[in-house]
């Protein structure tokens, strides 16, 4: 295999483990004399326990142990990123104990755990458990849940509200919007969504009663930081005497970030059996009751603005449902996640956004693909698609003319981006947002889309086209930002890796971040073998437990690639520079006289004056021949923590048919053409789009978690909730444009959720440009053909 | 996702099969592909105490002529053995419908006994039968007994079948040249199940109308039902449009997350509609 396979179309290494069921998931973990954990659920989204009889439960055949609430020491799980820190804005915060002690907000909440010798005898034993229920009044329509005489779900949260975030200069906006030539108001409904990793999740704990130490094998995507959470903030053990291996993880799309109750059930119900190991595996119906959900805003927007297309003005006041308790970063979702990126790649100079987030009877919301950006791309390209229509100009029209221009960078936004931001600045900096647009439009058809639409209608069919020229922020972000009072969660975001190098000048790679299908072990290869001049094949890249990684905050908001592999390139030029010193020692030549080409290291005018990077390593390892204050071995660790954030942009277009007699819509074509800056692995970035497109497809026309008033998941399973099937979706048109970011060596800005934040907006533009006709302005999503068909049912039939 | 335990046997044949089923008396499901009943158990909304695997039983498979002409399909035929039948594959709507029942898993597993038996009220095979006018045999211990398969389906997973019967074989009629059938659905897309299936058997025209016509619908009601004013309108020469209007005359609409009482009888219509105008369009 050639040496340089960076920017290159490289099959992935762990395909091979993963497809053939050689990989291993927290599932095939099977230790000796293994206990099982099953988790009893509350049927009631909202209740008193009045009690719990576990005692006919212990009788059970195989039963070890019954936990109740009130058995468990610890404290409640935290809530780590308030909205606006603590900057003086009052979150009224609420979480989850392990198992609820005195009521339950949601169906699904965990109220006891049964430990048996098998998991048939934990679930059986789970049926005979009585709990005295004491039902109460339910809400879970975050908006219906602030109003008067709503029921009330915490003493600490008057009308249910866990804070009122406010960004934006509040009085300039309303000038704007009042002098305004054509203001738009509509109110958007961007539904909760269940995220279904192909895992569901799991986890098994070890105490060890000789050493006072817990292993938790956990399918997460932040187990450093899940170590730290567990250890200073629940369990009260120090963070040393926890150690967190997340093995093979099968998909997470970022429900796998955060705390969840079965953490320290499993690894306390390991204790109370005097060390034997617990396992918990979640149901996917568990899964869907009781791991978050994502999404779930109700939006009232303004967009306002001139009859010659510009926009002026941007106010939204969003209701942001978080469940009936607050998962680990839950309120950073919406506000700073969302509101602060609300404008997009647009140069709006005046946005005022408010975000009230509420609790209701239903499972936490928290980070699903894409978290907050989503939501704001649907929301700014929604009202760029409002705004034109009302003011009868080209959609794609009134995006050029607001684009933040090419020259424009720099650019701060109006949302606070770089305001509040404790002392880091943080401005979009690089974009070239028309060439993106005009090649997808080229490709989509977009001159010729009237034609298109008569042919269709020859058919009965009612052709539309969208588009979403979005802006996502990635690599999230300098720890001066992000752990800034007032912004973030109170913790850094750098990266870490380490390298070293065996005397055989083979190497491993231990990173901070967390793979969880995305590839890392073939891109990691890729870059430090370009790095080292090293094949991929001599790199082995391991992850995952914090025994023997550096620290690192996890992969989730497409970070990895842009601060994690910048953290690895650092690493790999602090070997190249030691190899170096030791080149010049054993080549008897000053190191500033040695080249480096590839694995090469020669002196300076006599490349046939050499050393490879192997014969060094070989030597430095053994050090038989060390110079004087040289430390023998290959082994450097370096910690990257980026000035900025990423900015990818792009934008897709749709085009769907909607059938006139049934709302049936089919997607018909789909164009996307993105800017990530430079691609490590082509072909991976294709993957990562492909599913994210296809995510956000799947909420704009058929995902949507759905409660019943009184706060049972109606969508409860995959027989009620539709997840897109590769069948209902046409070939997927990718191209590109390139700019690399300029805040890193790779020029990579990250890719993992750019499909699902632009896709959405693009699907549901077009379906609502298929319904013009029939004079609709606005249908909320998902677009089943239940909702369509109404809509053309509302005015008398086709106007044109 | 794992059922609450119950017994299981192997029945050696038939009538070991039906004696389990009289003795236990109503503690025992008959499992066949298991493709509806497992994930039942699995959620334990479904507890039998014992299963009684007939899924090995050969006389209960395979597809063959009658003397008097009809086709006699045993039981346990899966859907994918009654697609590549080379007698079944001149029934248009067999055609069009089972490709898209389930997945291959469900195809390859699922049997037309079973789907019969487990009565959903949403699933495609019932109102398939329904149009052709099958019939229904099924045996105990006690007796074998033929039901129309019209009077078969009595609600939601509910139909005359006994606790201690078995459906053992489900006869078509003879495939007849001057009728043409089709099959059309709106599926929820989570299940696959239908929110409006409908298949037409339609035909024998005298030069002044329809002399036949048999539709069958399900998804709709609370269980699989022929839309007799349909086939009514249909025979006394109303338009395809006007007769497919009457789909769900007489019928308590089902509503439910997904489509609601005025969308399903909207499309019910449609798909009738469409069910009628491609099985005529069948007898070419």
């Amino acid at each position: 295999m050639a040496i340089d396979m960076l920017g290159k179309r490289v099959k992935r290494v762990e395909d091979q483990r993963l497809i053939s069921g050689a990989g291993r998931y927290v599932d095939d973990i099977k230790l000796q004399s293994m206990a099982h954990c099953a988790i009893l659920r509350s049927p009631y989204a909202h209740a008193l326990i009045r009690g719990i009889d576990t005692s006919k439960a212990r009788l059970m055949p195989g039963v070890l142990d019954v936990m109740i609430g009130a058995d468990i020491p610890y404290n409640p799980l935290p809530m780590a990123w308030p909205a606006g820190g603590s900057a003086g804005l009052r979150n009224n915060v609420n979480t989850p104990r392990a198992l609820a002690t005195d009521s339950v907000k949601w169906t699904g909440e965990g109220v006891a755990a049964v430990i048996a010798e098998t998991p048939e005898q934990a679930l059986d034993a789970l049926e005979a458990i009585v709990v005295g229920y004491d039902p109460l009044p339910a809400v879970v329509d975050a908006e219906k849940a602030t109003l008067a005489g709503a029921p009330q779900l915490h003493e600490n949260a008057p009308n249910n509200i866990v804070f009122e975030w406010a960004v934006g200069d509040k009085a300039g906006t309303a000038a704007a919007v009042d002098a305004a030539d054509v203001v738009v108001r509509q109110r958007l409904v961007n539904q909760r969504l269940i995220p279904n990793p192909m895992e569901t999740r799991g986890d098994i704990g070890l105490y060890n009663p000789g050493t006072d130490e817990y292993t938790i094998w956990m399918s997460s995507q932040t187990p450093h930081i899940q170590r730290l959470l567990l250890a200073a903030f629940v369990m009260g053990v120090p963070e040393h005497k926890i150690r967190c291996i997340s093995p093979d993880v099968g998909g997470a799309f970022g429900t796998k970030i955060f705390t969840y109750a079965d953490y320290p059930i499993v690894l306390l119900a390991s204790k109370r059996l005097g060390g034997r190991p617990v396992k918990w595996i979640e149901g996917r119906r568990e899964n869907y009751q009781a791991t978050i959900h994502g999404r779930d805003h109700i939006t009232y927007l303004e967009v306002a603005g001139k009859r010659d297309g510009e926009v002026t003005a941007i106010r939204v006041k969003t209701f942001a449902n978080l469940g009936g308790r607050l998962s680990t970063i839950g309120p950073g979702i919406p506000t700073t996640l969302y509101a602060r990126v609300l404008s997009g790649c647009y140069r709006i100079p005046h946005v005022y956004a408010e975000v009230v987030g509420v609790y209701t009877n239903t499972v936490f919301v928290d980070a699903y693909r894409g978290a907050g950006r989503p939501e704001a791309t649907y929301v700014i390209e929604r009202a760029m698609d409002l705004f034109a229509n009302e003011i009868g100009m080209d959609r794609a029209e009134v995006r050029r003319r607001n684009f933040i221009a090419p020259e424009g960078f720099p650019y701060e936004n109006p949302s606070g981006l770089g305001t509040a931001s404790g002392g880091a600045k943080i401005y979009i900096d690089s974009g070239n947002y028309e060439p993106a647009m005009d090649k997808a439009l080229e490709m989509a058809g977009y001159a010729g889309i009237e034609k298109a639409k008569a042919a269709a209608r020859a058919r009965g069919k009612y052709l539309g086209i969208g588009q979403s020229s979005y802006l996502e922020v990635c690599g999230v972000a300098p720890s001066k930002w992000i752990g800034a009072v007032g912004e973030g969660w109170g913790a850094a975001m750098w990266e870490s890796a380490n390298i070293k190098v065996h005397l055989t000048g083979k190497v491993v790679i231990t990173m901070g971040t967390q793979p969880q299908g995305q590839g890392h072990e073939t891109t990691y290869a890729q870059i430090i073998g370009h790095e080292l001049g090293i094949p991929m094949e001599d790199i082995v890249v391991q992850h995952s437990d914090t025994q023997g990684t550096p620290f690192g905050y996890g992969s989730y908001g497409s970070r990895t690639s842009s601060v994690g592999s910048t953290a690895a390139i650092k690493a790999a030029a602090k070997i190249r520079e030691k190899a170096r010193r030791y080149a010049a020692h054993m080549l008897e030549a000053s190191v500033e006289d040695i080249e480096v080409e590839g694995a090469n290291y020669f002196v300076k005018g006599s490349p046939e004056v050499k050393k490879t990077f192997q014969e060094i390593a070989f030597a430095l390892d053994l050090a038989f021949d060390a110079p004087e204050g040289m430390e023998p071995y290959l082994d450097e660790t370096a910690y990257y923590d980026t000035p900025n954030c990423t900015w990818p942009f792009g934008t897709h277009v749709a085009l769907v048919e909607v059938d006139e007699a049934t709302g049936q819509v089919e997607l018909v074509r789909y164009v996307a053409v993105d800017d990530v800056g430079n691609k490590i692995n082509p072909m991976i970035v294709d993957g990562q789009l492909h599913g994210g497109i296809v995510q956000g497809v799947g909420q704009a026309l058929w995902e949507g978690a759905v409660y019943s008033d009184d706060g049972q998941l109606l969508s409860g399973s995959m027989l009620d909730y539709a997840i897109p099937r590769a069948s209902w979706l046409p070939t997927l048109e990718l191209d590109e444009t390139v700019t690399p970011s300029p805040v890193n060596p790779l020029g990579v800005k990250g890719v993992g959720e750019a499909g699902a934040i632009a896709s959405t907006a693009a699907v549901a533009n077009a379906v609502n440009d298929a319904l013009k006709p029939f004079g609709v302005k606005h249908l909320d999503m998902p677009l089943t053909p239940q909702v369509v068909w109404k809509a053309m049912q509302s005015t008398k039939g086709a106007q044109a | 996702m794992i059922p609450a335990a119950f017994d299981y046997v192997r029945a050696t044949s038939l009538d070991d099969a039906l004696k389990r089923l009289a003795t236990a008396g109503g503690g025992a499901k008959a499992i066949a592909g298991g493709q509806s009943l497992l994930p039942l158990m699995k959620l334990r909304l479904a507890r039998p105490e014992t299963l009684v695997d007939i899924g090995r039983l050969a006389e209960l498979k395979g597809v063959h002529r009658l003397p008097d002409g009809r086709v006699a399909v045993g039981a346990l035929t899966t859907y994918d053995e009654m697609l590549r039948d080379p007698i079944l594959r001149h029934y248009g709507l067999l055609a069009d419908a089972i490709p898209n029942i389930g997945d291959v898993q469900v195809r390859n597993r699922g049997t037309i006994g079973g789907s019969i038996a487990h009565a959903d009220p949403a699933s495609d095979m019932p109102a398939i039968l329904l149009a052709l006018d099958a019939e229904v045999v099924a045996r105990s211990s006690r007796a074998e007994r033929v039901i129309p398969i019209t009077s078969f389906f009595e609600g939601a997973f509910a139909s005359v079948l006994h606790d201690d019967e078995l459906i053992t074989e489900v006869r078509l009629p003879g495939g007849r040249d001057d009728v043409g059938s089709a099959y059309r659905a709106i599926e929820q897309p989570a299940s696959g199940y239908s929110i409006a299936g409908v298949a037409a058997v339609v035909g024998a025209h005298d030069g002044t109308g329809w002399r036949y016509c048999a539709v069958g619908v399900t998804g709709v009601g609370d269980h699989p039902y022929r839309a007799a004013a349909v086939e009514k309108a249909v025979i006394g020469g109303e338009s395809l449009a006007q007769a497919a209007a009457h789909a769900t005359d007489g019928v308590t609409v089902a509503s439910d997350i997904h489509a609601d009482r005025e969308y399903r009888t909207h499309v019910a219509s449609v798909q009738v509609l469409r069910a009628l105008e491609a099985a005529i369009a069948r007898l070419g």
